[in-house]
């Protein structure tokens, strides 16, 4: 068996061998911390938090749908190599994240480990199931995973985050402690400062395309009157959309809301038909050209709606 | 702190009646003062669960990783919301309560594959053949069953087995009532370094489409190529070990033995090992938009009086046995695009496999009659294009075109017993499907197949593929 085995091992494949470690040897030796962030929020709150000390690679981009990513080669490679891993959790990532770890052979970042952080386990989900079936859409076990529309879940996700580096990188701990402090006065000066702009939104009707918005809701006061996926996860059809156009004429809405990453057909033809502003919200760092960072991201979430809010006649 | 209090006042409480006995005065303002001390620290430790849960109520509900975090948050000079850390405590007990409560919390995951097919085609499938290859009597070749059939109901179980460890199988129920182990083994998941191992009956990682599922595959059946020189898919009983190089770039490399309990395997009765093969891959991004994997494998596998079914001088179907090796290349590559990375409303995919088959050793011509024995060495290959198109969110197409060259087979001793052919089976294949959600999938698909020289079969499937139970997440 050794020979017929070592036959094909000596015959040709060494070159390969060879070039492969020589790759790996290769590589410069990071001194950063090498955080993998699932979506553009937590890449950017990981940089607020680790600053230089953190070297921020994020999987998916703010017009990519984060239900539906692949477990590509490119994430794989840069799983293996990760020190941290910051996602969502709540089921989010489920279609991918799993095979990703799976294939990473990367021990310290499996699901269970201190460096796996799920973002989503530190905040009080909304809209959690009561009942399980998929007759109901893609509905998430845990609850609404979109937890990054509220400043205030960002909050809670920084304080876990900043632990939870501080334990990662023991020997940098008193530098995250100190950034982490920074930012959570920042941050709360910022979140009072866009509930005081977005006050005129408190207690305005407004329809969903999907149903991405309940934390932003739940924030702000804003009232969703209909969604136009029929169901979570569940492009719009023709007829839904006019049964939502219909049940606005007795319950009328201000706006539509859609995320950067979502087909905006269907919010323009609701904008068209009923008269009302289509909001583009940025929904993540980067779905818009002035949401470059957290800060940004709630500025201009807030400017937009309040913006549409003010349109109406 | 309050626990040892309370455990305290518990065994003094306990200890009372005896304690009476002795009925002192001092004894009895003893007992006074413990009394006072366990009211105490109950009223203390109401209090503070009573803030918990408001805490709770307003803020948190972390998982099991909360204590470390909160912990450490607590130790903080400034945090951005107070509440957090004592809310995470109290939830955090809570769900610890819940999942005490909930033994089957334990249970693998369990997803189930059902799958359905019509078929109709223009040749019998019973007599279907591929032109200059040699393939075992059960080979799985051809268009299966015509008229309505259940295709494999697969039954998919997968947990961690304990910290190092886990464990996944998938059962195949098939049409005709017979189950069949797809897959079950157990992986490591603590090596670290990129390093993984797998133990028991798995689906080889050659090639591309070798360790997918069939409900993954994007047509109704796997490429000729893979059907004459692979036996349709290849698993075996052994051992994998991958390596996933630490850089940028994907690179993986990975060892196997096994058994070679399929074809071109002839599942060896002995001690060695039947399989080995390598594999490595190595893919990448090109912007935002593009992505793609290439690999090359080889797989060597013996067989030792393996029966195979070829065609005669006389054109006749004759059985021979086979002792020898058979090496297996294969070159994979496989490009995805999709706008901006999103490929929720359209994406294309294309993918191509070259396979090359050396195979050497014996032939007996026709055992039970003749019996001739000769050395024999054929070298075969065959390759596949596919390309698959979503032009609109749940709708896609696709188009595969394929073709095998059964090369001169240098039958030794035997030769002029075999039929010779310079045909080139050949097949194209058109499909339409559509997926109302990630899981469901209805398909059409046309094909003409040339398989056998001078046949044409013309071919129509309608399938339908549904995934119940867990969310399986797929590779790439």
């Amino acid at each position: 068996m050794t020979s017929f085995f070592t036959t094909i091992t000596l015959g040709r494949w060494p070159a390969l061998v060879l070039a492969a470690t020589a790759l790996a040897l290769g590589s410069p030796a990071h001194a950063a911390l090498r955080v993998f962030a699932c979506e553009p929020e937590w890449g950017a709150l990981a940089q607020e938090l680790g600053g230089d000390l953190v070297d921020v690679s994020v999987a998916t981009s703010a017009l990519q749908d984060p239900h539906q990513i692949q477990a590509k080669p490119s994430l794989i490679a840069r799983a293996r190599n990760a020190d941290l891993v910051v996602c969502t959790g709540a089921e989010l990532e489920i279609g991918w994240l799993p095979v990703l770890l799976q294939q990473s052979g990367n021990a310290k970042v499996q699901a269970g480990q201190a460096a796996n952080f799920a973002a989503a386990d530190y905040v009080r989900k909304l809209d959690v199931p009561t009942q399980l079936d998929r007759a109901q859409g893609d509905v998430h076990a845990a609850g609404n995973p979109h937890i990054q529309t509220d400043p205030r879940n960002i909050a809670l996700v920084a304080t876990a985050l900043g632990a939870r580096l501080q334990q990662v990188d023991p020997a940098h701990a008193a530098d995250y402690a100190k950034r982490q402090a920074d930012f959570a006065q920042r941050w709360q000066q910022a979140i009072a400062r866009w509930s005081g702009q977005a006050a005129p939104l408190k207690g305005v009707s407004v329809v969903s395309q999907h149903k991405a918005f309940v934390y932003l809701y739940d924030w702000l006061g804003l009232k969703e009157v209909a969604v136009l996926e029929p169901k979570p996860g569940v492009e719009p059809t023709a007829s839904h959309l006019q049964s939502v156009l219909a049940a606005l004429k007795g319950t009328p809405a201000r706006m539509v809301l859609y995320s950067a990453y979502q087909d905006a057909r269907p919010s323009e033809w609701l904008s068209k038909n009923a008269g009302i502003p289509a909001v583009k919200v940025p929904f993540t760092v980067g779905g818009t050209d002035a949401a470059k960072d957290l800060f940004s991201l709630f500025d201009d979430t807030v400017t937009r709606l309040v913006a549409a809010a003010g349109s109406r006649p | 702190m309050h626990k040892t209090l309370l455990r305290a006042g518990c065994a003094l409480a306990l200890a009372t009646p005896w304690a009476a006995q002795a009925d002192t005065a001092s004894d009895i303002a003893a007992l006074r003062k413990e009394i006072e001390t366990l009211r105490s620290s109950y009223e203390e430790r109401l209090q503070s669960l009573e803030q918990r849960l408001k805490a709770a109520e307003g803020a948190t509900s972390p998982n099991w990783g909360a204590p470390s975090a909160a912990t450490a948050a607590t130790g903080q000079p400034a945090t951005a919301s107070p509440e957090a850390a004592p809310a995470s405590n109290a939830a955090n007990a809570a769900s610890a309560a819940t999942t005490a409560a909930a033994g089957n919390g334990f249970n693998p995951s369990i997803s189930l594959i059902l799958s359905g097919l019509y078929a109709r085609t223009s040749q019998d499938p019973a007599r279907y053949a591929i032109t200059g290859f040699s393939l075992p009597p059960d080979a799985e070749i051809g268009p299966g069953n015509r008229g309505f059939s259940l295709a494999e109901s697969e039954l998919g179980f997968a947990a961690s087995i304990d910290p190092w460890w886990r464990g996944a199988a998938n059962i195949s129920v098939h049409g005709d009532n017979t189950v069949s182990v797809e897959e079950a083994y157990v992986q490591t998941t603590a090596l670290g370094n990129g390093l993984s191992a797998k133990a028991g009956r798995f689906f080889s990682n050659v090639g591309y489409l070798n360790p997918q599922h069939s409900h993954t595959w994007d047509f109704v059946d796997n490429p000729l190529a893979y059907q004459a020189l692979l036996g349709t898919q290849y698993g075996d009983d052994g051992v994998q070990f991958t390596w996933l190089a630490p850089t940028d770039q994907f690179i993986e490399l990975g060892v196997e033995l096994g058994r070679g309990r399929s074809y071109p395997g002839g599942d060896n009765d002995r001690n060695g090992a039947g399989m080995a093969a390598l594999t490595a891959h190595t893919g990448g991004d090109i912007g935002l938009s593009h992505s793609w994997r290439a690999g090359l494998s080889v797989l060597n596998a013996k067989a030792s009086d393996q029966s195979v079914v070829g065609v005669d001088a006389a054109g006749a179907p004759v059985t021979s046995a086979f002792s020898g090796s058979t090496r297996v290349w294969v070159a994979d590559a496989i490009w995805k695009w999709a706008p901006n990375g999103n490929a929720t409303r359209t994406n294309f995919k294309l993918q191509a496999e070259y396979l090359h088959s050396t195979r050497s050793g014996d032939l007996v011509f026709d055992p039970a009659g003749a019996n001739t024995a000769g050395a024999y060495r054929a070298v075969q290959s065959g390759w596949y294009v596919q390309g698959v198109y979503q032009f609109m969110p749940r709708w896609r197409v696709g188009l595969r075109t394929e073709r095998l060259d059964a090369g001169t087979p240098d039958y030794g001793a035997n030769a002029g017993r075999y039929a010779l052919s310079d045909y080139a089976p050949n097949k194209t294949s058109l499909m339409l499907d559509f997926s109302a959600s990630e899981f469901s999938r209805i398909r059409l698909q046309i094909a003409r197949d040339r398989a056998s020289v001078g046949v044409t079969d013309n071919q129509l499937f309608l399938q339908y593929q549904m995934s119940l139970g867990a969310h399986g997440a797929h590779s790439y």
